[in-house]
């Protein structure tokens, strides 16, 4: 309200970035030179490496405080640990271009066809979905909020599409976009609802209406349990969970990777920025959350992490395992979210997605760094005595399941024990037992990562692997697994970065805190 | 800075192993060993607090994790420093033990066998409570792969199930932990996971309820890992599959990290509740002492025969703590080392059976005192050191905790007040017998007895070196070292009890108090009762 156009598009300039990166690469990718193309993923890395250090330069508390902002500080974190993981993402869709399709091009044996090469086009919606989630933490109101969400979401229903030729990846977009269209609806019904009980859309002037009373309204509660339900598409949480195992198996595997931390993210995001605009903030004093919608949260984290433990225990398939690891791996940081922002919960859940982000990298890395006849790996009896041909995937693969168990002195750890502050701070004391048994009962899935490729010996199945061409996925694996190992040695720097909704957030973001942000 | 060392020194030498040719790596590895040894034997004879529970090095560590004030603080006091004397010993024996048995992946082997190594050490140097957990949980890497990599033929498995059962066990107690750093912080003011601090607040400020959940929250990690009873199944399997070395360092170093846990923290954190489930602490204890030595009478396999006798000992080791006065948690400690000296010895000696001929089963084998007279002889030794013959080690331990158990009665002398008494003494006692009669019986059995030779096709081993048919010369310079320690603790344990005394009095410095005041609400909640059934029944 109070502030000027300009400088609001000052606030703006790293997605700004993306979204130019997003014209150039798109147009680049269309080249019929070699050349180009080939730049096209560099392209795209250093348009996320520019906005990330737009982020720094120009998300400074007083810009951000003016903005109308729930959590003004939010963006800076957030913003800065999409552009670092999108970078690592990119790498591993290096390794995914359609290659013997390139090589006939290049020979002049195929007619030079855009929409197969996988390129420009597939680059440019990567960054448009950054863009999208980055946009979610500098909304200022409901509307903003929607298209944000919306410009981070529709960009995946095609990459899950257009990922892989293969028929599975068609079926996975299908249901990807029919469920999202879904949940869609139901999130404007909530945002419409919000909007019936406070008169406004504008998220300051939402928490101000709550504050005097809208909060009692059953149209307002009704709102924010919509929203958490249909934010639970995003996140992949519980009763919105069912399609992540199919999407996630049907999509490249590049694509998978994306998608379990953008829109998990995203989701994330637009959860604490609703959340701290109907009242549970720190700034709000005493930070509040309907009663029915903290049960309702409190349930849908316990049953998000519970069932994705428990659905992990039973898969073959590499891929569908890790779709039920995310889900479990939501419900860890809703319990960050249900502890509030007053305990240093909402602070928790962004380190812990920082963790899982880089935790994350390093395992999807790992397996798309593999591949057998140009086709990606899938099953757990490739992984055997993985460690002979191919050791330094076998060694990310253990760093990068023993820090998801939540394995000391890992990076996992120390997400997993802010986590457990937050949760038992605000006296959350059977949630962070279900956390923790939960934790236990992910070891015996995530051990086979471990066990698999070191311990039993190679099979038939595993002398036919080859590493992929590229070999950027195995960079990312391994600088996401170095930093597994050694982050921790800066944890006091990533926890201030990431301290951005608690209460003393703002005096904390001084201009010296936002350079070590990643 | 010496303990930094000592942390280090384990870890440079497994990346030394990793980085060095395969066919060194035993020896950097012994190397490596024997320097951690050396750092830690300039370590104690640094060390100024024999007679005193204060720790050192007195002095700040750098925090890790401001926000929640973990620091890297290292201490040691009495306690930890002969629990860091026998972890560096032990090492140097398992390594050396290992050298003709493992011949496959040998540089792996040796380093996941340093970093163990730096784990045990970290967990028991550790003053901060997170710190504690790192190296507690981080042993469970390399131990996983040591069993899973290097096992018998089930070994996977056993690797998984201990890895699952202490994990799930462990990560409770990381909530019991948290719990009372948090409910310490909104008291305070501020975070810290340091022993002390969470030891002073919790044990003064947190209600009987409270102390009652955190005991137990604790007590379920450690008694997984030390373990109790009914949570036992995993260890005998991981005994059983693992390489002998593996089987040496689990018994010698990682059980004691459950024991340790309970006197360090988990005992003076909660006095309300270590006095409240003292005695069924103490049941349960008794009823593996003898469960544990029931099962050992039908085992035929003489490796898994030893791990469950380790169930028994730990049995009677936990009921001397859970007597809560200084002599049976002195008993308690002094076992620690000794079950850690004389296992050791055993599951040593068993694994130069086992690369001889092949076999554990106790009906292939017999006789062996005519064919191997010097492992017989160490044999009959550590066999006598770990049923508590008097004048070995064992008996020390034994006496002290059974002691502390009979005088630990509600209106005890000692002026430590405590929940068993001499019926948990007595039934202990049986449990004890049972124990000397298997040790022997399988003794008697492979040692005496049938001259039997297991047929095998490869005579002496089919991996290169030829073992000759009795002990050699460093199989018996293994042995030695601990053979002494058993006998030196055996005839003159007075300075080790000594240097125990001040820290364990700082540990139980609550106790009387909280036993007197569970004692008395017992007695009320009882008159309540009986007034109550009084108006009842006319």
């Amino acid at each position: 309200m109070s502030m000027p156009f300009a400088e609001r598009l000052v606030l703006l300039v790293p997605e700004m970035v993306l979204l130019a990166g997003a014209i150039v690469v798109s147009v680049m990718g269309l080249s019929s030179r070699g050349i180009v193309r080939a730049i096209v993923p560099w392209a795209t890395i250093a348009a996320l490496a520019g906005s990330l250090v737009a982020v720094v330069m120009v998300h400074r508390p007083e810009l951000a405080a003016s903005a109308d902002l729930p959590i003004p500080m939010l963006g800076l974190f957030a913003r800065g640990l999409l552009a670092a993981i999108g970078i690592g993402l990119v790498l591993i869709t290096m390794g995914s271009v359609d290659r013997p399709l390139e090589r006939a091009f290049a020979k002049g044996l195929a007619p030079f066809d855009p929409m197969r090469v996988l390129g420009g086009e597939f680059h440019a919606f990567m960054l448009f979905s950054i863009a999208g989630a980055m946009l979610v933490t500098v909304a200022s109101d409901l509307v903003w909020l929607f298209l944000a969400i919306e410009l981070s979401s529709l960009p995946t229903y095609i990459m899950v599409a257009t990922s892989r030729g293969s028929r599975l990846a068609q079926e996975a977009a299908v249901k990807y976009f029919f469920l999202g269209a879904m949940s869609t609806a139901i999130l404007l019904y909530g945002f419409a609802m919000l909007y019936g009980a406070t008169g406004s859309m504008e998220l300051l002037a939402i928490e101000e209406a709550m504050t005097s009373g809208a909060a009692e309204s059953s149209i307002a509660v009704l709102g924010i349990i919509l929203v958490i339900l249909a934010l639970g598409f995003k996140i992949t949480a519980v009763p919105m969970h069912f399609y992540a195992p199919d999407v996630y198996e049907g999509a490249a595997i590049s694509t998978t990777s994306f998608l379990s931390f953008v829109p998990k993210a995203t989701g994330l995001f637009v959860l604490m920025t609703v959340l701290a605009a109907v009242g549970w903030s720190a700034d709000a004093a005493p930070a509040s959350l309907p009663p029915e919608a903290g049960k309702v949260l409190w349930m849908v984290a316990a049953l998000t992490m519970t069932l994705g433990n428990l659905g992990g225990l039973l898969q073959r398939s590499i891929k569908r395992m890790l779709a039920y690891s995310s889900i479990s791996h939501s419900g860890y940081m809703l319990v960050g979210i249900v502890a509030g922002p007053q305990f240093g919960g909402f602070d928790a859940t962004l380190f812990y997605l920082l963790t899982y982000g880089v935790t994350n990298l390093a395992v999807f890395g790992a397996i798309a760094s593999i591949e057998r006849q140009g086709s990606e790996i899938d099953s757990f009896d490739d992984l055997a005595g993985l460690r002979v041909r191919h050791p330094w995937a076998s060694a990310m693969l253990a760093i990068g399941a023993a820090s998801l168990i939540g394995m000391p002195p890992l990076l996992g750890f120390w997400g997993k024990l802010d986590l457990f502050a937050a949760g038992l701070d605000a006296g959350h004391v059977v949630l962070v037992v279900i956390l923790a048994v939960n934790s236990a009962i992910s070891v015996w899935y995530y051990l086979r990562l471990i066990g698999l490729p070191i311990i039993a010996p190679a099979g038939p199945r595993t002398e036919g692997l080859e590493s992929s061409p590229s070999r950027f996925p195995l960079l990312a694996a391994v600088v996401a697994g170095l930093g597994t190992v050694l982050l921790p040695i800066m944890l006091g720097s990533l926890v201030d970065a990431a301290s951005v909704a608690g209460p003393t957030a703002i005096e904390d973001a001084s201009p010296q805190a936002a350079v070590t942000a990643p | 800075m010496t303990l930094w060392a000592l942390l280090l020194a384990p870890l440079a030498t497994a990346a030394a192993i990793c980085l060095a040719p395969a066919r060194t790596a035993k020896w950097i590895a012994t190397v490596g060993a024997c320097t951690a040894t050396a750092i830690a034997v300039l370590a104690a004879l640094q060390f100024p607090h024999w007679t005193s529970e204060t720790f050192w090095p007195d002095e700040r560590g750098p925090e890790i994790f401001e926000s929640l004030g973990v620091t890297f603080e290292l201490g040691l006091d009495g306690v930890s420093m002969l629990m860091v004397l026998m972890t560096v010993l032990l090492v140097v024996v398992s390594v050396i033990g290992s050298f003709t048995a493992v011949t496959t992946r040998e540089r792996e082997y040796y380093a996941w066998f340093m970093v163990l190594e730096s784990c045990v050490l970290l967990a028991f140097m550790a003053r901060d409570a997170v710190l504690f957990y790192l190296g507690y949980e981080f042993t469970l890497i390399p131990m996983y792969f040591l069993i899973a990599i290097w096992g018998g033929p089930d070994r996977r498995p056993a690797a998984i199930k201990f890895f699952i059962f202490t994990f799930l066990a462990s990560v409770v107690m990381l909530v019991g932990i948290v719990y009372v750093a948090s409910r310490r912080a909104e008291h305070v003011g501020s975070w810290s996971f340091l022993i002390p601090d969470l030891i002073s607040y919790a044990s003064t400020q947190l209600t009987a309820q409270e102390q009652f959940w955190t005991f137990l929250a604790l007590m379920i990690a450690f008694a997984v890992k030390t373990p109790f009873f009914p949570v036992h199944s995993w260890l005998p399997l991981a005994h059983d599959q693992a390489p002998t070395a593996g089987s040496v360092i689990l018994a010698g170093a990682l059980l004691k990290l459950g024991t340790y846990g309970a006197f360090r923290i988990g005992l003076p954190m909660a006095p309300l509740g270590g006095a409240e489930l003292s005695q069924f602490f103490a049941v349960i204890a008794i009823l593996g002492i003898i469960a544990a030595a029931m099962i050992c009478w039908v085992q035929k396999d003489v490796k898994k025969l030893v791990a469950y006798s380790s169930v028994s000992h730990m049995g009677m080791l936990m009921l001397g703590m859970f007597a809560l006065n200084p002599i049976g948690v002195q008993g308690s400690l002094i076992y620690f080392v000794n079950h850690g000296l004389s296992t050791g010895g055993l599951f040593l000696l068993i694994g130069m059976i086992y690369e001889r001929h092949h076999t554990k089963d106790m009906d292939q084998l017999g006789g062996l005192a005519r064919t191997m007279p010097v492992w017989s002889s160490f044999m009959i030794f550590f066999t006598l050191s770990s049923v508590g013959l008097p004048g070995l080690n064992g008996f020390i331990g034994e006496v002290l905790c059974l002691w502390g158990c009979f005088t630990s009665e509600h209106d005890a002398v000692s002026g430590y007040p405590g929940m068993l008494g001499p019926w948990f003494g007595i039934i202990a006692i049986v449990g004890l017998i049972l124990g000397a009669l298997y040790m022997l019986r399988m003794v008697g059995a492979i040692v005496w007895g049938t001259p039997k030779e297991p047929h095998h096709p490869h005579d002496g081993g089919d991996h290169g070196t030829r073992l000759p048919r009795d002990m050699s010369p460093r199989e018996i310079g293994i042995m030695l070292p601990l053979a002494a320690c058993c006998l030196l603790i055996g005839l003159y344990p007075k300075p080790i009890l000594e240097s125990m005394d001040p820290a364990v009095r700082a540990a139980l410095v609550r106790y009387p108090d909280a036993v007197e005041k569970v004692l008395a609400e017992r007695s009320e909640a009882e008159a309540a009762e009986a007034s109550a059934q009084g108006t009842v029944t006319p």
